[in-house]
């Protein structure tokens, strides 16, 4: 059993933050010279990290799969960042973001560690701006916010629709200047493929170069991952094509525990998938539910064109179930919804996966100019996929998945079980329980890197003496280096007759069907009976074109699903044991007219699975939730 | 519907290339050009043949992975969308497809249609920066920013970093890649004091990395995934005179503080 | 001298050093025009403007040096970075389009003035050498002077330039040379804006006004060979 202590400090809520970094231990400015950092990711938890780490002087070794430390899926972020600014005089605060954070995340989150995401996010705002992200202004040349994601307050920065991308190249500006000043060593092309544990502490990584070939060993007194979610485990997602769970996995079979892989949110507003070959979903963003009536026909099998279908026969789902919230419910809701009249057989498109949201009323209440003025960038990429024009024909959309708020297990310091380790921004579990708010990622990414990591680091690298730091010929190094050669090798070698495409769509058609939106002990169960299946015919039937001494994608890919099959499995059996719905994990068992029931009794905390072996049931460590400033409350949007 | 591609085919930077012809399995019109890339590879793959290798991952238009010269037009026939963005409905049943790889020196090929792309972070790393230590900032509304230079910075900032304005110029000019950076900090008053400095140590960089001049041809401009405009390399071009007129050194000096 | 080898060491300074030759000598080719279009005006007044020149030594050397050192500026960095540019894109593209977006005149800068360049020599050997054997009449133009008041002798331009140009090669080559020069403008001249970072001006303005200042040099340099062609001064000849 691993041991799990949050270290939250003591203290009342508002001043644990500040008191935690009085206590902090600091390094001596000679000493962090001689510490180095191993950063493997440079999205903007990883970016913003690793630029200042080294602007404190530690040195700093970045890795990143990517061509470039640019390319992270931060950057594809569009609606923009929270903070508790308060420039509106709208009565927001940090204690109101923070709450607002922990209820919309239905009480799943830990309760000390949102209140400094809601802290810090303040400083956020400063530090971006005076990198030169930017944020829109308004004619006085002060910031702009807008409303976002439900929210009452407008608290949120953005920068056009395109956010995440301004935010990240400001981290990745700051990481450029320390890679300039020799302060960051940056490894493009480098995918951590196992971690090295040395004595129980995270002190390497073993790195394939996708260039060359190459697999080397990395040494460094800590280890931080920054890798980002792992929701294309579903296959069809949001996510970049890249995005995967690999370095996070492969720390978790070395020790490290993953809290909460069931809580997966699936976001409304995507383009329906339109064929078999289909790689990517496309967000439609969320504000277009602010002018767009969403409907499906109320006859099942209703082929007619929209246009043809009388007001009388179509069925406003949204507006009817939830009068007060209407088109506007929150994400978990309307997807749910959908997914619930698809069932029906009531979906529309050539798939029947897919409802409309239709702008006629809106054009015809505010002319099509004014929708052109609001929205015309997204009908543009909406006629661009699909060839259709959205001012003449209702768009069609069904939900997607979007964003993981489970990962590996983290304590106040952001360090794993395994002492050493350090996992930021969505490849951790810690800030958005079991639901993440809109524009609440970006925060989170960039909370982690600039602020709360580097004042948290210091805490475990004082109790390492840099002299002491292992070489890359220790025994722990050559076993790393040599099982991760081998996997490589025996996914060559193997020459089966399917891809790791095939496994990979396979593997995304099992967990949508049993354990996507809607998930259920049978479904569950009939997945964990597919995936060990699924499992042991990737070990013997994947067909790997190619060698290992090269560029070779197929290898790429071939591992990276390995991973997630692993992981598939390891999600299945978080969502069978959380038996209660809470946020983006929903369970039919457990439901109130339709809606989550949370089981606060038996389930307020947070599991954490401890791998013991592939195809073995792992260990579930649990860390209770405790609110001592909060009362948990039943989310209602009717 | 059904094309035949002709896709520039290299093991490595070292070894010959040249192009292969391919004739594709059945297509679908919504397809993107990358899904039709992915079904060729599963087919090649499933004839014992090694895939094509490109470059991509958000195919949404933003991470600037994807590249590709399709027909000779970098990210393909349509402008302001990147290649992931580009559909096969663009494209007609049973035409031919001419594949290659974004062309310059500074990008040198690595595998197929994948080149690299690091000289563009080099550029960055010697001055595209305001430098400025995490936890020094001041509040963000202490320093207003005109609306319209504010929007004007977003127009520059908005580049994507893809390479596609080095790929069609026939110069292999960086120009509209540096001048979008150089004008994005340089029209906010965050990026002032740098300015001089900033714009004379890219520029040094972007010659030593050997991309060409600018002759003002506008191809970069045309198939900008983001429609970046030429105007700002004339700003950069005017910053550029200004330092060099106040005599600022051609490149930051490594010795500052910071590490 | 310090600002020219700081601007030689990068592509943009040379940019800048293109752009400022390149004004001066479009000037040159401003004044030149009008100067020659006192042709029309008949032989006293193109003849007595000949010999003020003439007459002003330094004024005339100073510009003819530095004219040639403009030209060698231009036409150095020019090289320089065409050199550099070919190097940057050493395999071209397999399906063969032209670059896009980029006009005629943009793709043939270097060609457009190279030609010229070599027009421009031949031109000094014609006229201001006068080297018999380019004239192609098998006259020499020495021999062309005319007596002042006070009888000394000074060049006889106006029956040069109608002899001259009644070749109909020499006028052809000349009427070809002059319309590179003036597509080379009509690119260079929008280029100078943009090199030298000049944005005040919309950049179909900048465009609009080289096409057209291209285009009115050309005419108006045209218009002298074309005019003798057709008859223009043939008492000259007689």
């Amino acid at each position: 059993m691993a041991t799990l202590n949050s270290n939250i400090p003591a203290g009342p809520l508002g001043q644990k933050w500040q008191k935690h970094k009085f206590n902090s231990k600091l390094i001596n400015p000679a000493n962090k010279r001689k510490h180095k950092i191993i950063v493997v990711g440079a999205g903007l938890a990883g970016g913003s990290a690793s630029a200042t780490l080294a602007e404190l002087g530690y040195q700093v070794e970045n890795f990143v799969f990517h061509d470039s430390p640019r390319r992270a899926h931060s950057i594809a972020a569009q609606g923009g960042i929270n903070a508790a600014k308060n420039y509106q005089n709208d009565g927001d605060s940090v204690f109101r973001l923070f709450y607002d954070t922990i209820k919309g995340g239905d009480f799943r989150a830990r309760e000390a560690n949102v209140h400094r995401l809601a802290e810090v996010s303040v400083n956020i705002i400063d530090q971006c701006a005076a990198q030169g992200v930017p944020f829109a202004r308004e004619y006085g040349g002060l910031l702009d916010n807008r409303s976002f994601g439900g929210a009452q307050v407008s608290r949120t920065f953005y920068a056009r629709g395109q956010t995440g991308q301004q935010l990240l190249l400001g981290a990745y500006s700051a990481l450029s200047r320390q890679i300039g000043l020799g302060a960051v060593t940056s490894r493009t092309h480098s995918e951590m493929l196992d971690l090295v544990v040395v004595d129980g502490h995270a002190k390497g990584i073993i790195v394939r170069n996708l260039k060359t070939g190459e697999i080397t060993r990395h040494v460094g007194d800590a280890v931080v991952l920054a890798t980002g979610g792992y929701g294309n485990v579903f296959n069809l997602s949001t996510y970049a094509r890249g995005s995967n769970v690999t370095a996070i996995w492969r720390a978790y079979k070395r020790g490290a525990c993953f809290a909460n892989p069931c809580y997966t949110q699936i976001h409304p507003t995507c383009i329906p998938v339109s064929g078999d070959y289909q790689s990517k979903l496309t967000l439609m963003s969320e504000s277009l539910r602010n002018d767009g009536r969403i409907w499906v026909p109320k006859k099942p099998g209703d082929r007619r064109s929209p246009q043809d279908i009388p007001e009388l026969e179509r069925d406003y789902y949204l507006e009817r179930k939830y009068p007060s919230f209407g088109n506007l419910a929150p994400r978990d809701i309307a997807s749910r919804a959908a997914k619930q009249v698809c069932d029906e057989g009531r979906g529309v498109g050539e798939t029947g996966l897919g409802v409309y949201l239709d702008f006629s009323d809106a054009i015809q209440r505010l002319g099509e100019d004014k929708i052109r003025e609001r929205y015309g960038n997204l009908f543009d990429i909406y006629h661009e996929i699909t060839n259709e024009s959205a001012y003449r024909t209702p768009m069609r959309i069904y939900p997607a998945v979007h964003y993981t708020m489970g990962g590996l297990w983290v304590d106040y310091n952001l360090m794993s079980n395994l002492p050493g380790l350090f996992v930021l921004g969505e490849a951790n579990f810690s800030d958005h329980g079991a639901n993440r708010l809109g524009a609440s990622a970006l925060m989170q990414g960039l909370a982690d890197g600039y602020f709360v990591l580097p004042a948290t680091i210091g805490n475990y690298l004082a109790t390492q003496k840099p002299d002491q730091r292992p070489k890359t010929d220790h025994a722990a190094f050559k076993d790393a280096e040599h099982s991760t050669q081998s996997m490589v090798d025996r996914m060559l070698s193997m020459n089966g007759k399917r891809t790791a495409a095939s496994f990979h769509k396979e593997l995304g058609k099992i967990l949508w069907d049993y354990c996507g939106m809607a998930r259920t002990a049978t479904g569950l169960k009939k997945a964990l009976e597919l995936l060990p299946e699924l499992r042991e015919e990737f070990w013997s039937n994947l067909r790997t074109p190619g060698n290992a001494s090269e560029m070779n994608q197929s290898l790429e890919q071939a591992g990276r699903v390995a991973d997630f099959i692993e992981l598939g499995e390891l999600l299945c059996l978080d969502a069978l044991t959380r038996e209660e719905s809470c946020g983006g994990h929903f369970r039919e068992e457990h439901q109130e007219d339709g809606e989550c029931k949370r089981d606060d009794e038996r389930f307020a905390h947070a599991a954490a699975w401890e791998f013991t072996g592939v195809g073995k049931t792992p260990v579930r460590n649990v860390e209770p939730l405790v609110y001592d400033e909060i009362k948990m409350a039943t989310r209602s949007y009717k | 519907m059904k094309v035949r591609l002709k896709v520039w085919r290299q093991k490595n930077a070292e070894s010959p290339g040249g192009f292969e012809t391919y004739d594709t399995p059945d297509l679908n019109s919504n397809m993107s050009f990358l899904e039709m890339l992915d079904v060729v590879n599963e087919d090649l793959a499933g004839r014992g043949q090694e895939p094509i290798a490109f470059d991509h991952d958000c195919r949404e238009g933003i991470c600037g992975t994807c590249s590709l010269v399709i027909n000779g037009k970098p990210h393909g026939p349509h402008r302001k969308v990147a290649t992931c963005q580009t559909y096969m409905r663009s494209f007609k049943d049973g035409e031919t497809i001419v594949v290659e790889p974004f062309r310059a020196k500074p990008f040198p090929l690595i595998r197929d249609l994948v080149v690299d792309r690091k000289s563009f972070d080099r550029i960055i790393q010697s001055g595209g920066f305001i430098s400025v230590r995490t936890g020094s900032a001041p509040d963000a509304n202490s320093t207003p920013v005109p609306k319209i230079h504010s929007d004007l910075a977003m127009d520059a900032a908005q580049c994507i970093g893809c390479g596609a304005c080095v790929a069609a110029c026939k110069n292999a000019s960086a120009m509209l890649f540096v001048s979008a950076k150089v004008s994005h900090l340089g029209l906010l008053p965050q990026g002032q004091p740098e300015r001089d400095r900033r714009v004379m140590a890219m520029v040094t960089t972007m010659d030593e990395e050997g991309f060409g001049s600018c002759t003002v041809t506008g191809s970069c401009e045309a198939v900008c995934p983001k429609a970046i405009s030429l105007d700002f390399i004339a700003r950069m071009n005017r910053d550029y005179g200004v330092a060099l007129i106040k005599g600022e050194p051609r490149r930051n000096q490594a010795s500052e503080g910071g590490a | 001298m310090k600002v020219i080898t700081r601007l030689w060491r990068s592509s943009l300074g040379k940019k800048y050093l293109m752009a400022l030759s390149g004004i001066a000598l479009w000037v040159f080719v401003i004044g030149h025009l009008l100067g020659n279009l006192q042709v029309f005006l008949g032989p006293e007044k193109i003849n007595g403007y000949a010999h003020f020149l003439k007459s002003q030594a330094g004024l005339l050397w100073g510009s003819r040096l530095g004219l040639l050192a403009m030209v060698v500026l231009h036409v150095a960095s020019a090289i320089s970075l065409s050199r550099q540019n070919r190097a940057a894109r050493p395999i071209d593209y397999g399906a063969g389009a032209p670059p896009l977006a980029a006009s005629y005149a943009s793709r043939t800068m270097l060609m457009s003035g190279l030609i010229v360049a070599f027009f421009i020599v031949y031109h000094l050997l014609h006229y201001t050498l006068i080297v018999p054997a380019v004239n192609l009449q098998g006259v020499d133009f020495a021999t062309y002077q005319r007596k002042l008041a006070d009888n000394s002798e000074t060049p006889d331009v106006y029956r040069m330039m109608i002899v001259g140009f009644r070749h109909p090669a020499v006028a052809a080559s000349y009427v070809i040379a002059v319309g590179l020069l003036c597509l080379h403008l009509s690119h260079g001249l929008s280029s100078m804006f943009q090199s030298l970072g000049i944005t005040r001006f919309s950049r179909e303005g900048r465009d609009c006004f080289a096409r057209g200042v291209g285009l009115l040099l050309f005419l108006g340099y045209c218009s002298i060979p074309i005019s003798i062609l057709l008859g223009f001064g043939k008492e000259v000849v007689k």
